[in-house]
């Protein structure tokens, strides 16, 4: 009598425990359908809608938008991603052993400043810190297309905005490439010095070869964080709705989550619906360029 | 040679170089935070509101109870679903169905933090109405950010967890959900409480969520089931956005508000990592 009451416990222990670990994983694909089909379904009268928000005025409206968010994300990558790599070699290759486990450290703790912490240090130190140098270069090297004047004179500018991002990401980035630079094989190096490479060209033909995918993935992943990233851009940016490439002046493209922090609290009607709708945007974006990254990532493992 | 060789110093200089570089900036914001944030570091500061406050004084009371609130809410429902999830996918998961939660997951990483406070807000409208602001409505916000990086973190520490223990437990004819509960998750607790703080980390900082879905105000609110709640992210933004007449005394309350941010961050992360060394450390000498 016992044990059958034991196994009936076991049983139902074993049912219940299976369905609630199992029914938590289905909640998560609920969760990312829900997410989904509410913004699909909040979008929807801006993309229908009444006649004031036309179909020729979403795309306006959006176009700007997605530019500047593309625009801003890009020029931060180029940024970050031969100062990631130069950190990660230096701390995997060039650092003293005793140094490189701090400074790995330090990186990782970087990555948790929030990012309303960055925007506040990029408008009250580094824009009035940059402003100067933008004036120089919009007088002295106004014949690069990108550098034309008139300068803006807060230093609130897309370039500004791009290298805050930069900061922001390096912590990650540089701790993925760290990773990967110092999953090379011991062998390979070893191969290379005995041959009587240098350290720099036993780096060349070893170690970045082998971090060639995982390098690119990690770019992505900073990519997506770029983004999506809201606060800084909506603290740092003058904004303008307009699609400009110039990078010094006071009317920059801004992008579409800094748009939805300055206008959300005061929308209502329509604007909410159109907000939402660059938000499902934005979504669509970041999911392509992360799944871009998994694919490219697992690709490097195969 | 002589080429190749100084090749090689000049990449060397490069390198360090980068680095310094590279450090400047974030040195730059760890010293002005520390040191603009330190003029309104005192006791007004986290013992008052700003009810009232126009000018000099006034604290972020009621932003810190909001940012505690909708945190601790935000880590209750993300913690058991996350930590299912993880076990589902590491014990019991097996074809598409995990397959598809596990990509999905890596989806769920990639949603900016600002789509999550729209989806929040899509979702709260619908109940009650255009209009709704709540500090849940946050926290809600929050766990669609927080859950991935639990599940993810959970999964990596049970599958370090080896099997000799799961089957030795088998043998001994132990249920699965028994296994689980007393072998598998004894055992990987550290890793599990260290990945659980460190989410934390990661959402007690997020701002453009709360702004969409929590509001702001300057009085205390204790409820976060209704009207508008301040948090310390949104806090520190709207010290600065929206500055009065006396516009250093916001700064400086913005300031100091980033300080108490990267504070709780740092100690999290700190403690995180100080939990996980103790007790990795004992278990290594229990051997």
């Amino acid at each position: 009598m016992e044990s059958v009451k034991n196994k009936t416990f076991t049983k139902a222990g074993d049912r219940i425990f299976r369905s609630l670990s199992t029914g938590s994983g289905v909640l998560i694909l609920l969760t990312l359908a829900t997410v989904s089909g509410f913004l699909i379904w909040q979008s929807l009268p801006a993309f229908t809608g009444s006649p004031e928000a036309a179909e020729g005025d979403l795309t306006g409206y959006l176009l700007p938008l997605v530019f500047g968010t593309i625009y801003s994300s890009l020029l931060a990558l180029l940024i970050a991603v031969p100062l990631s790599i130069g950190i990660g070699l230096f701390i995997s290759h060039y650092a003293p052993r005793a140094l490189a486990q701090t400074l790995g450290y330090l990186v990782d703790l970087l990555a948790a400043i929030p990012s309303v912490v960055y925007g506040l240090w990029g408008i009250m130190v580094l824009a009035p810190a940059v402003q100067p140098i933008y004036e120089w270069l919009t007088i002295n090297a106004a014949w690069f297309p990108l550098f034309s004047g008139p300068v803006s004179g807060t230093g609130r500018t897309i370039l500004t905005v791009s290298i805050v991002l930069a900061i922001m990401i390096l912590p990650i980035m540089s701790a993925i490439a760290r990773e990967i630079f110092l999953q090379t094989p011991r062998l390979h190096q070893e191969a290379a010095l005995a041959l009587g490479a240098t350290k720099w060209e036993m780096i060349r033909l070893s170690v970045l070869p082998y971090a060639k995918s995982g390098l690119i993935s990690a770019g992505m992943l900073g990519l997506g964080r770029a983004l999506g990233e809201t606060m800084a851009v909506a603290l740092v940016l003058s904004p303008a709705n307009v699609i400009s490439f110039n990078l010094l002046t006071s009317t920059n493209s801004t992008t579409i989550a800094a748009n939805i922090a300055l206008n959300f609290p005061e929308a209502s009607g329509l604007n909410v619906n159109l907000l939402i709708a660059s938000g499902l945007v934005l979504f669509v974006i970041t999911m392509v360029v992360n799944i871009v990254a998994r694919r490219i990532a697992s690709g490097g493992q195969r | 040679m002589f080429k190749r060789k100084l090749k090689n110093s000049v990449v060397t200089g490069v390198i360090y170089a980068t680095f310094l570089l590279a450090l400047l900036p974030l040195i730059s914001l760890i010293w002005t935070t520390v040191s603009s944030g330190l003029a309104r570091f005192d006791g007004t500061f986290f013992s008052s509101s700003m009810r009232n406050v126009i000018g000099e004084g006034g604290g972020a009371l009621h932003a810190i109870i909001g940012t505690l609130e909708v945190t601790a809410l935000a880590t209750l429902i993300s913690v058991p679903v996350g930590l299912l999830t993880a076990i589902y996918l590491v014990e019991y998961g097996k074809g598409k169905l995990a397959k598809a939660v596990t990509f999905l997951v890596d989806v769920m990483t990639g949603i900016p933090s600002i789509v999550a406070g729209l989806f929040a807000f899509a979702v709260f409208a619908l109940i009650f109405g255009p209009a709704v602001r709540m500090g849940f409505a946050g926290s809600i916000a929050l766990s669609v950010l927080m859950i991935p990086v639990v599940v993810r973190s959970g999964e990596e520490m049970l599958r370090l967890v080896p099997d000799e223990l799961r089957e030795a437990s088998f043998a001994l004819g132990v249920p699965k959900w028994r296994t689980i509960l007393k072998v598998v998750i004894p055992t990987a607790i550290t890793g599990l409480i260290t990945g659980i703080m460190l989410s934390i980390a990661r959402v007690i900082g997020e701002t453009a969520p709360l702004l969409i879905v929590a509001g702001f105000t300057q009085s205390m609110n204790y409820n976060p089931f209704d009207d508008r709640m301040m948090t310390l992210p949104v806090f520190v933004y709207y010290s600065y956005s929206s500055q009065g007449t006396d516009a250093q005394a916001y700064i400086d309350r913005a300031w100091a508000g980033a300080l108490t941010l990267i504070v709780i961050v740092m100690v999290l992360n700190l403690g995180a990592r100080a939990i996980a060394s103790i007790f990795a450390n004992k278990t290594r000498s229990n051997h």
